[in-house]
């Protein structure tokens, strides 16, 4: 007996069942996206050289961007620096701040602080026998300074500074202009603290090569303890080097130390006092974007060109759904998910294989020959191609990809919810 | 008691420069339990009144009741719920879902009419023995013949329990052996289940088994016959 419709039940009620169609329509979708294998392929193929190439530059780019920040930091400005207020708008040594063990120890109490390191740099004019040049003159703590700069790491000729050295480091192109060697004497001329004239001479313990051109013409390093007594500018600093483990950390530091650090001090990121360098990066970055969205742009007409096919081929079957007595909105929820699906295989497929690349590129950056890596290195980059795996290198892609499916599957939900189920038997 | 009742329907299509009335006044009850064949030459209406029938298409006028609904009186998704729940199809080229087994089209409208698990697969089953493709059940489409994939249709048809099955040609895409053993499966449901089948077909063979004979000519019923 078929139809014994006495005994066939009434309908059951509707949000019962409700999940298991859900993956009925989720497992149609699946099973649709594999009728014209080939074509879902291609088209999730298309999507993951998309991400990997998207991936990849991005990752070289961020690669590059960290390497920046790392020589900004390691060998000038240190992630944060606490200044008298008025410091960084006129860098005299009139406005520099008496060190406190106070003040520092309450820089000191935040975790994310690895260490502080105190500063007094000033100007002056720097002479041998014959020859005159203006120098930045860097009072520094030896060792700390070191452990954030690895300057004795760079010396060329001498030695390293003593903890109260009254000798001084010299870049050597200051150095070769003023013609002076390791156990020469060198001669500086300024104003000391609060027009205090200031000249000594000063016995040269080494040469460095600075990493930065322009400090290697110009540096002159000596101990903080003889830097104040020059200065006459006794126990006083210029700033307090602050170090963080990155530039994550530092972000959320900065917040704390700037809501604690007030009056007469003030609180500066890297970011604040060399707004070029952030500039460069974000510059690079928006060059990056564009290339990138002219890529996907390419590859999202492709998703979409198959979309339209396949609606065109399916039309009749969609007729038939419809006539039959599925309900547009039912079969516009599973198109979507086909959509959906090619993005989502583009995607992981495409994350999937990237992201161990990278993991590869990043242990192993790649050496750089020839003028370039040269030119790189005078400017004090290491002559490498660094590649990054911070989480935003995937996800960037991530959500573009998933942008653009979201946006393409509009399309078949609305041809949809427009097909006239008669005209659509007729296709 | 009629289950259909067709009174003064018009359609005309208007698409192309000359207006054509495909189906011309038509006037035509059915009952619960007929097994009716409607013919005539191409061009004649059938598929038109199909459509208009089950509500697939919308008359330019007169009116279509069954089981005392209006059909024109129904909203696009009120009338495709009304199509899920009273009308079965058959179409001419057994359009099954390509993408499911015979058994999984079978279920299909199960599957829209919220069915158990239990319920669509008892049933799907039975169905499919009653079209004689038991071991078949799961065979894709283009795993079956013709005359395979047009009895998984009529099995599909019956799914929901529908009022009455409509079906457009069913045996024109069929060999002769093809469309015998579906003319005897349609016509067995039809006789020991009361289902009503109502087809169009220019096929002589066909016409032979009906019971009621409706021929269109020119959009308009000419003749209505019942047999026995
Ligand atoms: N969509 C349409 N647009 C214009 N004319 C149509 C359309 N569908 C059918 N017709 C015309 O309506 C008439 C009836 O067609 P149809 O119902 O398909 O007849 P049959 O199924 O009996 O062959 C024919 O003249 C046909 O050309
Ligand atoms: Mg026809």
């Amino acid at each position: 007996m078929i139809i014994p419709a006495s005994n066939y039940p009434k309908y059951p009620g509707k949000r019962k069942v409700k999940y298991q169609n859900m993956g009925t329509n989720i497992k149609l979708a699946w099973r649709n996206l594999w009728r014209n294998k080939r074509r879902t392929i291609i088209t999730v193929a298309s999507i993951f050289f998309g991400v990997l190439l998207s991936a990849y530059m991005t990752s070289m780019q961020e690669g590059s961007y960290t390497k920046m920040v790392d020589i900004v930091v390691k060998f000038y400005s240190g992630y944060m620096q606490v200044h008298q207020e008025d410091y960084w708008e006129n860098k005299s040594i009139n406005n520099t701040f008496e060190y406190k063990q106070d003040l520092v120890d309450q820089i000191l109490a935040d975790k994310d602080i690895d260490f502080v390191i105190p500063r007094l740099e000033s100007y002056g004019l720097a002479s041998s026998q014959e020859l005159t040049k203006g120098a930045m003159i860097f009072g520094i703590d030896p060792k700390g300074e070191n452990h954030l700069t690895k300057i004795s790491d760079k010396l060329s000729a001498g030695n390293y500074l003593q903890k109260k050295d009254d000798g001084v480091i010299l870049g050597q192109g200051l150095a070769n202009y003023l013609r002076l060697n390791v156990n020469d004497t060198l001669v500086i001329i300024s104003q000391g603290y609060h027009g205090i004239s200031a000249a000594d001479k000063f016995p040269i313990r080494g040469i460095i090569k600075h990493v930065s051109p322009e400090l290697n013409k110009s540096i002159v390093y000596m101990s903080l303890h003889k830097c104040q007594e020059f200065f006459s500018a006794e126990n006083r600093l210029s700033s307090l080097v602050i170090n963080v483990a990155n530039n994550k950390i530092m972000k959320r530091a900065l917040r704390h130390l700037k809501r604690k650090i007030k009056h007469p001090y003030s609180v500066m990121s890297w970011e604040e006092m060399q707004p070029e360098v952030v500039q460069q990066i974000e510059g690079d970055r928006a060059g990056g974007v564009i290339m990138k969205a002219i890529l996907y742009i390419v590859i999202a007409f492709g998703i979409l060109g198959t979309i339209m096919m396949m609606m065109m081929e399916r039309r009749r079957e969609f007729g038939v759904m419809i006539a039959v007595g599925m309900q547009k909105r039912k079969l516009a929820s599973i198109v979507f998910f086909e959509t959906l699906f090619i993005g989502l295989l583009g995607i992981l497929s495409g994350l999937v294989v990237s992201y161990p690349i990278l993991l590869l590129q990043s242990a192993n950056p790649i050496p750089l020959t020839g003028q370039a890596a040269q030119l790189m290195e005078e400017f004090g980059f290491e002559p490498y191609m660094f590649f990054s795996t911070a989480w935003v290198v995937f996800r960037q892609q991530a959500i573009s990809v998933s942008i653009i499916t979201l946006i393409i599957a509009i399309y078949p939900v609305i041809s949809i919810l427009r097909i006239k189920e008669i005209k659509a038997l007729r296709a | 008691m009629n289950i259909i009742e067709i009174t003064h329907l018009h359609k005309t299509y208007n698409e192309s420069e000359v207006k054509v009335h495909a189906v011309n006044g038509v006037n035509l009850n059915f009952e619960a339990g007929e097994f009716a064949a409607i013919v005539g030459p191409s061009g004649s209406g059938k598929t038109t009144l199909l459509n208009l029938l089950g509500g697939l298409d919308s008359p330019n006028d007169g009116k279509i009741l069954i089981d005392k609904t209006d059909l024109s009186e129904l909203k696009s998704s009120d009338l495709i719920k009304f199509r899920m729940k009273n009308i079965g199809f058959v179409f001419q080229s057994y359009n099954l879902i390509p993408v499911l087994t015979a058994q999984e089209n079978v279920e299909f409208i199960m599957h829209l009419q919220n069915r158990s698990k239990q319920e669509r697969e008892e049933r799907s089953m039975e169905l499919l023995r009653a079209v004689g493709l038991d071991g078949r059940e799961n065979s894709r489409p283009n795993k079956l013949s013709g005359g395979q994939q047009q009895r998984v249709a009529v099995a599909r048809a019956l799914a929901s329990k529908p009022k009455f099955v409509l079906a457009d040609e069913p045996t024109a895409n069929l060999d002769s052996k093809s469309t015998e053993q579906l003319l005897s499966i349609m016509e067995e449901l039809n006789r020991k289940e009361n289902i009503t089948f109502i087809f169009s077909t220019h096929d002589q063979r066909v016409v032979n088994k009906a019971r009621r004979v409706i021929t269109l000519e020119d959009g308009k019923v000419i003749s209505d016959e019942r047999k026995r």
